[in-house]
């Protein structure tokens, strides 16, 4: 290589309120050669690329771009600057056409005035729309685009203002194999025109297929890098999740006990899930690992009744549920801490009492008016403030909003409690938590786990749930690819079940 | 530093004045005081007893307002629930043809009948919007639309006199209207801080996707606000009636701005989950009290509606400040 490499990463570091999630990160993407960044779910490669792309800064370190030292500020520095970013869940506007989406920020104009230049927008976009291999009128409204097409779409963005570096960020999980291939070759084109590309997947063997180089990202370090050629994937899945157990898990006192809690048979939603078969045993703590996209929000969500599911049959303590919905469930013992806590999990403006007694407030209503017993719920609450070890600093009339996201989550999984749930399902229950809360939140679910309650953790780190669980689920293309009980709980046997195989078409 | 400590100071005091629930009422006694000296016969019994006797049916309708507000929703047909329920009343009622005359039960059967008018209405505005998903701005403007147009037919655009004078006495005497009026606050305050089905109206108004998750029958309570609506709808109407001693298809067919208005400016928000029977109470006096200032005043009618305009206007800037200065907003 001659010119100076597309962007240079130098030392890059970066604290999230202490904690440190990139160390020191150094690596160099050329230009018209594609770089796979490759890690476990958090290990820091978002963080990386928001720094790449002007979302969030760097605390030390620097980035050098085609020779000039590069710190943007803003998106639009970066996108100014030829840098363009293809996210997972795409940005476009379903109610807009594609010349729209397109031009959104950089409309052609007739002269300086404030009017669209259509036939240009019209030429230009076609143009574009021909240059990545999309056979469409520019003015296709793009809620009639597959996942496939939009993908492309965001491509011919990119390429409209000239991008000489592209992010792509899980391109391929919604394509089929075909729309993947297409966008390999486009991908391949514009190596050649020699664009830089970052290509960030979980799908090993799409890296291989397209990337010259490698970077492994773990706990916020490069500890891998090199062409790929030299890595066997074999190599690739231990550099990613090789770590030993640092962190501290407390210790499991109880077992699980021969009573069923949860029985799951046969469960299917086409497109979603796939004859899903498990059961959970009262005391027993189930781990359920899968990358993102597997379907495990969406099994979580069919089995508390808010999505609905084709066939299969779903039971509590032996008591089938049919099609019963959440309000039911939660009667027949059945809990639900969500993944999503601002819109599924909490009532952010409400008061952290209002929160603690929602689920649990139909025992404190006395009479024919259903009037709350105030004095108990207010002891209901203390009690649970005490057992989810809540900031003592926080009021019972604070709202929810005001507390940091341990805090909060504290309070999602508290609201639980009173109910003595048969079964608990969790979704990432520890996603955006630090340490110290972590901590006090697997305490809390062994602790429910030792009175008595199934739980079902989902989690897209393995590491905490060999630190918790009994057995692990591993969960991908939304079907269950592998039971480990706890002798059987190796890393790399877990990932290698969690990734996706190729779909053959 | 002292500047610095003053600002925050003051911005303490700014703070804890807007998140009162007082504030509006603090804002009523600077009106009074500042509009009385220019005012003549404001602040005579008299007019108190005026103003009395229009505040009471709006603080009704204003209060059913505020649980389908709390909700998130809004409810545009309570004007014309009042109208319904004003003729199907007194068709029941009077003295020449309704069915009920001359008996002695003609008064509680009557309202009852008036009651039951307005659960309906708002039970149809609340299966429309919790069954089909519609939303509620849509749902109760058609249903104004429809129903007003039905009390009109229903009447040939006539109005009703000859009712019984035990029903007149409803809300023809003050007294008995604030006895009426005061009996559903208290429910209502009851029903909204104490009761489950009250916490429940907060938890859909935050967040209607957590209640569900958290097993709150969110369908159930946004009907229920909506039937409330349209029985308090109807008892206004009954004091309307009684006021007027005549049923008509009209009454009330011009209060809906000051209905949302006052609500508003009491500090219920137009967002859900939020919102008082204090707060609504101090909202009907705040823009009564501006109504009745100005109407002595001899303005005309353009002038005060453009002054209830700014007024509006000025307590949603109010709501909007509240929001921006603290966390403590509930």
């Amino acid at each position: 290589m001659t010119s100076a490499p597309a962007v240079e990463f130098q030392g890059i570091d970066k604290n999230f309120s202490g904690v440190p999630v990139l160390r020191a990160v150094t690596f160099s993407v050329a230009a018209g050669r594609t770089l796979g960044l490759v890690g476990e779910n958090g290990a820091g490669k978002s963080t990386l690329m928001n720094i790449l792309g002007g979302n969030l800064r760097s605390d030390h370190g620097r980035m050098v771009l085609a020779g000039q030292p590069y710190a943007p500020g803003h998106p639009t520095d970066a996108s100014r600057r030829g840098v363009a970013f293809i996210h997972q869940d795409l940005n476009l506007f379903s109610n807009l056409t594609i010349a729209e989406n397109i031009f959104l920020t950089s409309f052609p104009r007739l002269g300086g005035a404030p009017w669209i230049a259509q036939r240009r927008l019209h030429t230009r976009t076609t143009q574009l729309l021909h240059d990545v291999g999309l056979d469409l009128a520019p003015d296709t409204p793009v809620e009639r685009l597959s996942t496939g097409e939009c993908q492309l779409v965001e491509i011919a963005r990119a390429l409209s203002v000239d991008a000489r570096l592209i992010i792509l960020d899980e391109p391929t999980t919604s394509l089929s194999a075909r729309e993947t291939d297409a966008l390999f070759a486009l991908l391949r084109r514009l190596q050649a025109q020699g664009i830089a590309l970052i290509y960030i997947s979980h799908i090993l063997e799409h890296v291989r297929q397209l990337c010259h180089d490698v970077v492994v990202l773990r706990d916020g370090a490069v500890v891998a890098q090199g062409t790929i050629a030299t890595f066997s994937t074999a190599a690739l899945i231990s550099a990613m999740v090789g770590r030993s157990l640092t962190q501290l898990y407390p210790t499991r006192h109880g077992a699980a006990t021969g009573e069923m809690a949860l029985e799951v048979k046969a469960v299917s939603q086409p497109g979603i899930v796939r004859a899903i078969d498990f059961t959970v045993r009262r005391g027993e703590v189930v781990g359920m690992f899968g990358l993102m996209g597997a379907g495990r929000s969406e099994l979580a969500r069919i089995l508390f009744g808010l999505e609905p599911h084709a066939s299969g049959e779903i039971s509590i303590a032996g008591q089938p549920l049919a099609h019963a919905d959440a309000r039911r469930r939660i009667e027949h013992g059945l809990a639900f801490v969500s993944d999503d806590r601002r819109h599924d999990g909490l009532c952010l403006h409400a008061s952290i009492a209002d929160n603690l007694a929602l689920v649990s407030l139909r025992s404190h209503a006395r009479g024919k008016f259903k009037l709350i017993d105030r004095t108990g719920w207010q002891r209901a609450i203390s009690r649970i403030r005490e057992a989810v070890r809540l900031t003592a600093k926080a009021n019972d009339d604070q709202p929810v909003q005001t507390l940091s996201g341990g805090n909060q989550q504290k309070v999602a999984l508290g609201k639980w409690l009173l109910m003595s749930p048969a079964v608990l399902i969790l979704d990432e229950p520890t996603r955006g938590v630090d340490v110290g809360a972590k901590f006090d939140l697997y305490q809390l679910m062994l602790d429910l786990a030792d009175r008595g309650s199934g739980l079902l953790v989902i989690s897209s780190e393995i590491e905490e749930l060999i630190g918790i669980c009994d057995r692990i689920l591993v969960m991908s293309q939304g079907e269950i690819r592998g039971n480990f009980r706890r002798t059987e709980f190796n890393r790399e046997t877990l990932l290698t079940a969690a990734l996706p195989r190729e779909t053959q078409t | 530093m002292s500047d610095a400590a003053t600002a925050r100071s003051w911005r303490a005091t700014a703070a804890r004045v807007l998140f009162s629930d007082y504030f509006v009422l603090w804002l009523c006694v600077v009106y009074v005081a500042v509009v009385a000296p220019f005012t003549p016969g404001f602040l005579t019994l008299e007019n108190a007893g005026n103003l009395l006797a229009t505040l009471l049916p709006l603080f009704v309708v204003a209060l059913g307002q505020t649980l389908v507000l709390i909700t998130g929703g809004i409810d545009l047909s309570v004007t014309s629930i009042i109208g319904l329920c004003s003729i199907t009343g007194a068709l029941a009622m009077n003295d020449d043809t309704g069915w009920l005359a001359r008996s002695p039960m003609a008064m509680p059967v009557g309202a009852g009948v008036m009651l039951a008018a307005g659960a309906l209405v708002g039970g149809f505005n609340g299966t429309a919007i919790t069954r089909f998903r519609m939303p509620p701005f849509i749902v109760t403007l058609a249903s104004m639309m429809g129903v007003s147009g039905a009390a009109v037919w229903l009447t040939q655009s006539k109005t009703i006199n000859r009712l019984p004078d035990a029903f007149n006495a409803l809300g023809g005497k003050t007294t008995i209207a604030l006895v009426i009026a005061l009996v559903v606050g208290i429910s209502v305050h009851v029903m909204l801080s104490r009761s489950m089905f009250g916490r429940w109206l907060y938890a859909v108004g935050h967040n209607a996707r957590t209640a569900r998750v958290s097993g709150v029958p969110v369908n159930g309570v946004i009907l229920g606000a909506y039937i409330c609506s349209g029985v308090l709808a109807a008892v206004a109407a009954i004091l309307y009636t009684g006021q007027a001693e005549t049923g008509s298809p009209v009454l009330g067919q011009r209060i809906l701005l000051d209905v949302i208005g006052a609500t508003v400016i009491g500090g219920t928000s137009l967002f859900g989950g939020r919102g008082k029977v204090l707060w609504t109470l101090f909202g009907v006096l705040f823009l009564k009290l501006v109504d009745n200032s100005l109407n002595l005043l001899s303005l005309s009618l353009f002038t005060l509606t453009i002054v209830k305009g700014v007024v509006i206007l000025l307590a949603a800037l109010l709501d909007s400040l509240r929001t921006r200065l603290g966390p403590a907003d509930r």
